[in-house]
């Protein structure tokens, strides 16, 4: 072993840090090198800035209304337009897409948080904690989530958003944490997990420290995923009137008010539906290029 | 075999038992049909909108348990209550269930055999032209939810109606032309015009969700040692990959279909709602908002049965396609 | 470049490399690999993993993935193959030449009949029905020794079991009579008794067809018994090649030599230390400027960094790339094998103690649709003790119940049926005190160096681990101590498992065990995932630390040979069943039981004399499921003894009873109503 033991030394004693790049770094150079990655984080980036830094420029407010341009196409004014009710298109656009993207997020969070440990617990202990969750799972699995939101709408009155993200969170988890359930089992058999367990570590530690962590490639990518698919379930039940209620707007209340007048007043559909599009496309290149990153082999499948 | 199935049936009436007694549960609570009688004028007496109420087994001063009492044991008997306008629920839904399924089955067939032919013709030219246009394509399909997606192709229709075709080809609204006294091939083909846009917009994003997954399996299998064998045998790539490959990499793919039938469904109610189509999920919108509970709770209930006997159709399909899984 | 090697006098040979290279992206996997077969020659390609071994046979296949570069020659009957058409390569593949893969379990497509996939190899190349080609596959399914083929065609490759399934493989790859049958560790996967049959079987493959073999393998045994001659790969390229006899006799390249010296041989006694090669393989991206052995080698000089040295002639046919090869000489010929070693006295107090263990699983059939069908004993009585200071070996195949034995005793949770008393508690009454205490005196070492060390964690917080969950602060210093004590820089402690080779992860995970100072380690088997020359530094590593911190081990193993280095005592298992237990020397020099006398002679020794001249005894058939084994002595239905030596009345308590294990010397036992000691190796 010797003398390549040297030369490692040797190797470490030179450079002032050790030479081992940080996974964080590995992956990130990965996510970069990906034109994919790269394309998506910058437009994404480019998305946030103008949901929150957009409507400081505009000389108007979402609750602004111009009394002398009713429904009046894009002009130097009203960069967007404006609505029936005198608003101008650009700055409730942009609030309704700084609330879809909190929503997003926030439902992505608690989606994947909660898919994550009920998945592991349920992977690691087998048995009846196995069969109780599971069970959960299923049941929420049988019921689209679009139907029991909708039954619960009445209940997300005015600025009871954070409520409806709860609800949304609550109902993105299932096909996640069974996918975590499944890599836990198989991670069980794995040997340093075992190692752990005849060391004595207890089960719970052993998952915080040895199973989710093995797993985190996974739940970033899911939960960057899940932030696109909160937006897209947001805004259909908000699209139906299920979802965010006025007078807060989201990109679904906007698209369904747009909908209507979009044969005669293409303005009012036409630059929501593309943001959403955009930003949601973005959101999933980041997230699959983050996928790769992680795990090289998932795509490029070259000699190893 | 045919003991584990019961068992599994078993399986699936209790779920679905649970989900519709909570969707149910939660829909009475939820939904207020004394609020419909609120706006009425002249304004009915209490007494006699407790009477109502209580006839259609809607009355909120009825203890919940009580009413679902009520409402369990009418399904058990076959029927499903009352809606708030008094007529019996059943009915309607009968009539209403046609339409959806007719388009949730094209829907599925469409979405899923073109899903799978092109994730599988992706992954044969790994980085060929196809595969990344198809890659391309579906990602941009995944970032366009339903309600937008049939909007623009309503939009597109309209342009194109009047722009390439000159008249009206692309029907965007209900199932045919009502009153539209014509022959049976002329019959055939208003049916058509109207169904080309709502299976469109249904089966597109099925076409992105199953390319992909199919994609993906397909570039796992086609990395496999089996595959490796029949290429030794002397197989060109082609029938390797037709033959053992393609053979393989469906069996996964299949069980992923339960998973899509939920979303499937939801994805019929959008279209249903927008496309103007009077199926079962345009009826659970509006009955939302009528504060429909019976209606809301039967709707349920069949999505309930519907998702549950496609996750039975999967594990049969399953079965079927992988020897492992049968002995 | 280098020439083909010298061609013989009577037929041309049919399959000519001549200076192959391939590279993946810049790196360069193998880089000028000439050689060539004549018809009916064995040719036996070794190498550790990563020498370019196999890439080397996949470009000649032309089934290297899709970003590879080749360059170089391959010729079939002199037909030019690189660059050849697609259509062209079809039409060889499979006909000409045809290959056998490694893992057996992969190979055959899941979804089809196997008799259809075989049918399938021969109408790819032959114009005949259905129907014939059916026939075909049934008589192919017979030539390879598959019982009740017309039975068997109709099954599906999950209803076989591995060694079966090669012969399948076997099968399809002589399906069309080919010149050249290419084997890539087609044993490896396998267990030792299987892996006599299957030899047996291609050597009557190759009879049969008359093709030529080129067998790549990491196993020195496999190939003195099989190769006539052999090509030894280093760092993508041949090091050395020569008739079988040269190599393993008159080797003229240190890393043969090493090599040799480092293989721990079930025939070979008294306990000498092994001498493994020193440092690791270099990776194909980086490699050394000359000699690529050189870093590794016990006779550098100057010379041999300077430049690669090309392929000396050092005799008849055999060609050695080393610069001093006048100067190497083999290593020190194997001593006698002598007669048991002085038997020690065994220690006084038990660490560990196992009575009459019973383990049963349910077994369940179907993924989706899954079911109970039956009981399997994976473990049906089993009994041994391990003293202070001692090792013993538990060995067995695949499905002896040796995991699970292993399994049980690590759970801490009471056994089914039986006793099993740690470090003098039993673990049917453990307090939590107790519990917490013998999980720090008994630690475990596993197998994949990899899989045992969390990839999320540095060595530091790896080592760090038990000494914190046993309540020990500021762990700093005791890691440094641990790395140092395993042979590791205590500065590489802030990197990750994946940072070092097969070889370190192993000594982390053994640093990781000693972290506690244990009383107990149970290794499961820790050597097995690593190359040869590996492997040795580990398993003295492991012989040193026991003599140094007074340690015992349970050392749970499947391969004889390493089990001869390390343990005392061995106890060899049998379908959930001890089949003979007692000292190593005795046990391996005199075997009592049949089925330690077949599994001894099934192991190839790396000694082409001693391994042709052998009398092998097979095993027929294989393992009898676990759920329904044989009534009386489980070994019965595969015994050679019982088949041919044993009279009918004689055969009767076979069948009836259940053989205990019986001693039958100082410290050997056998459970076998027939117990004889016989030497076999």
């Amino acid at each position: 072993m010797t003398l390549s033991e040297e030369e490692l030394a040797e190797e470490l004693t030179e450079g002032p840090p050790p030479a081992v790049p940080s996974r964080a770094r590995v992956v990130a150079g990965r996510f970069f090198r990906s034109a994919q990655g790269r394309v998506g984080f910058t437009v994404l980036a480019l998305m946030f800035l103008l949901a929150f830094a957009g409507p400081l420029f505009s000389p108007w407010t979402y609750t602004d209304k111009d009394f002398t341009a009713f429904m009046q196409p894009p002009s130097a004014r009203h960069w967007f337009g404006t609505l029936q009710t005198g608003s101008d298109v650009f700055a409730v656009t942009l609030r309704g897409m700084q609330k879809s993207l909190v929503v997003g997020l926030l439902a992505a969070l608690v989606s994947t948080a909660l898919a994550a440990v009920v998945g592991a617990f349920a992977g690691y202990f087998l048995g009846w904690t196995d069969r109780a969750l599971s069970w959960v799972t299923d049941l929420l699995l049988v019921l689209p989530a679009f139907l029991i939101l909708a039954i619960l709408s009445p209940l997300f009155g005015p600025g009871q958003w954070p409520l409806f993200v709860v609800m949304l969170a609550l109902f993105l988890w299932m096909v996640t944490s069974k996918i975590v359930r499944g890599m836990t089992v198989s991670l069980k058999e794995r040997e340093f997990i075992q190692a752990a367990r005849y060391m004595g570590v207890p089960p719970v530690r052993i998952i915080f420290r040895h199973v989710l962590p093995n797993l985190s490639s996974l739940l970033i990518v899911d939960a960057t995923l899940n932030v696109s698919s909160a937006i897209l379930t947001e805004t259909s039940l908000s699209y139906f009137g299920f979802g965010i209620q006025p007078p807060d707007v989201s990109f679904g209340t906007l698209i369904a008010d747009g909908s209507k007048t979009a044969i005669y007043a293409p303005w009012t559909f036409w630059f929501v539906a593309g943001l959403l599009v955009v930003t949601v496309l973005a959101v999933n290149l980041v997230g699959d290029a983050l996928r790769d990153a992680f795990d090289p082999s998932s795509s490029r499948k070259g000699p190893r | 075999m045919a003991g584990f199935l019961a068992r599994r049936l078993l399986n699936y009436v209790v779920l679905v038992i649970v989900a519709a007694s909570l969707a149910y549960m939660l829909a009475a609570m939820a939904l207020d049909p004394r609020s419909n009688y609120a706006d009425r004028t002249p304004k009915p007496p209490p007494a006699v909108v407790d009477a109502q109420l209580t006839a259609l087994n809607l009355n909120d001063k009825t203890p919940l348990l009580q009413r679902y009492a009520v409402w369990a044991g009418g399904v058990l008997r076959g029927d499903l209550g009352m809606t708030v306008a008094g007529s019996p629920v059943g009915e309607d839904i009968k009539r209403r269930m046609g339409v959806t399924f007719r388009l949730v089955i094209l829907g599925l067939l469409f979405g899923s055999l073109l899903g799978v032919l092109t994730g599988a013709l992706a992954a044969v030219r790994q980085y060929g032209w196809f595969d990344r246009l198809s890659t391309g394509l579906s990602f941009l399909v995944l970032a366009v939810p339903v309600v937008v997606l049939a909007n623009m192709l309503i939009l597109l229709a309209g342009w194109a109606n009047e722009h390439l075709f000159g008249r009206q080809v692309l029907l965007v609204s209900g199932e045919y032309s009502a009153g539209l006294d014509a022959g049976l091939w002329a019959q055939v083909v208003d049916r058509l015009q109207h169904l080309i846009l709502p299976t469109v917009s249904l089966s597109v994003g099925l076409i992105a969700v199953f390319s992909r997954y199919q994609r993906n399996m397909m570039l796992d299998v086609l990395g496999a040692d089996f595959v490796r064998t029949a290429r030794a045998k002397g197989l060109s790539k082609r029938r390797a990959l037709t033959r053992h490959a393609l053979r393989t990499a469906m069996i996964p793919v299949v069980t992923y279909f339960a998973f899509t039938f939920g979303a499937l469904l939801t994805g019929a109610t959008f279209t249903e709602k927008i496309f103007g189509w009077h199926g079962l999920g345009e009826q659970l919108i509006n009955s939302i908002f009528g504060n429909d509970v019976n209606t809301v709770a039967a709707i349920s209930l069949l999505a309930a049965v519907a998702v549950l006997c496609a996750a039975l159709a999967a594990d049969l399909l399953h079965a079927a396609l992988d020897p492992r899984v049968r002995s | 470049m280098n020439p083909g090697l010298p061609e013989g006098a009577a037929p041309g040979p049919v399959l000519e490399v001549s200076d192959l290279h391939v590279s993946f992206g810049g790196v360069r996997a193998v880089r000028g690999v000439s050689y060539s077969v004549r018809p009916g020659e064995v040719l036996g390609i070794v190498g550790e993993s990563g020498s370019g071994k196999s890439v080397t046979t996949a470009a000649v296949m032309g089934l290297l993935p899709p970003g590879a570069r080749v360059t170089g020659s391959v010729r079939l009957h002199g037909k030019e193959l690189i660059g050849a058409p697609e259509r062209v390569l079809n039409s060889f593949r499979g006909k000409s030449v045809s290959m056998v893969f490694q893992d057996p379990l992969s190979a055959l497509t899941p979804v089809y009949r196997v008799g259809d996939q075989i049918a399938e190899a021969v109408r790819v190349h032959q114009r005949v029905s259905k129907e014939t080609a059916l026939v075909k596959a049934l008589e192919l399914l017979e030539l390879v020794g598959i019982p009740r083929p017309a039975e068997r065609a109709l099954a599906f490759p999950h209803e076989f079991s591995g060694g079966m399934r090669q012969r399948v493989v076997i099968a399809m790859a002589i399906a069309n009579d080919p010149d050249v049958i290419i084997c890539d560790e087609p044993t490896t996967a396998l267990d030792v008794t299987i892996q006599a049959q299957v030899l047996e079987v291609l050597k009557r493959a190759q009879a049969k067809t008359g093709a030529a073999i080129i067998m790549i393998t990491h196993d020195l045994g496999v190939v003195a018994g099989f190769a006539d001659r052999v090509l030894v790969m280093y760092a993508g390229r041949p090091v050395e090649v020569g008739g079988v006899d040269d190599i393993y006799y008159r080797a003229r390249m240190p890393y043969t030599v090493g090599l040799l010296g480092s293989v721990p041989r079930v025939d070979r006694g008294g306990r000498q230390p092994l001498t493994p090669i020193e440092g690791n393989p270099p990776s194909p991206a980086a490699l050394p400027p000359g000699c690529p052995f050189a870093p590794r080698c016990p006779m550098r000089i100057e010379a041999c960094d300077e430049r690669e040295p090309p392929l000396f002639e050092v005799g008849d046919g055999h060609r050695a790339a080393c610069v001093r090869w006048q100067e190497v000489r083999p290593g020190p010929p194997a001593p006698p094998g002598g007669g048991p070693g002085p038997l020690r006295v065994r220690g006084a107090r038990t660490v560990l103690a196992v009575r009459h263990l019973v383990k049963d699983y349910p077994l369940v059939k179907g993924a989706v649709f899954k079911r109970r069908v039956g009981t399997v004993q994976a473990v049906a009585g089993v009994s041994f003790d391990l003293r202070q200071g001692e090792t013993l070996g538990l060995v067995g195949e695949s499905g002896s119940g040796k995991t699970t034995t292993l399994t049980q005793i690590l759970e801490l949770t009471p056994p089914q049926e039986g006793d099993i008393v740690v470090l003098g508690h039993d673990i049917a009454r453990l307090s939590r005190a107790e519990r917490a205490e013998i999980r720090r005196d008994m630690q475990v070492v596993f197998q994949d160096p990899l899989a045992s060390l969390d990839p999320r964690m540095t060595v530091h917080d790896i080592l760090a681990e038990p000494l914190r969950t046993h309540g020990r602060r500021d762990p700093g210093r005791r890691v440094a101590e641990l790395l140092a004590l395993v042979g590791l820089d205590p500065s590489h402690a802030a990197r990750y498992p994946q940072d070092f080779s097969g070889g370190q992860r192993q000594r982390i995970g053994i640093a990781r065990a000693l972290a506690l100072e244990p009383r107990l380690l149970v290794l499961d088997e820790p050597v097995s995932a690593l190359d040869v020359s590996i492997q040795a530094g580990v398993i003295n590593l492991l012989d040193s630390l026991k003599a140094r911190l007074g340690l015992s081990y349970l050392f749970v193993a499947h391969d004889l040979g390493v089990v001869r280095y390390i343990a005392d005592r061995v106890a060899v298992m049998y379908l959930g069943r001890i089949a003979e237990i007692g000292h190593v020397e005795a046990v391996y020099d005199r075997p009592a039981h049949p089925y330690t006398q077949a599994l001894l002679s099934a192991i190839p020794l790396p000694d082409p004399v001693r391994e042709r001249s052998r009398e092998r005894i097979l095993l027929e058939g294989d393992l009898p499921s676990p759920a329904n084994p044989p009534t009386g002595c489980r070994f019965r239905t595969r015994c050679p003894k019982f088949r041919h030596e044993l009279t009918d009345g004689e055969r009767g308590l076979c069948v009836r009873i259940e053989p205990e294990v019986r001693p039958l010397g100082a410290d050997q036992g056998a459970a076998c109503h027939y117990a004889d000691k016989r030497e076999v190796v």
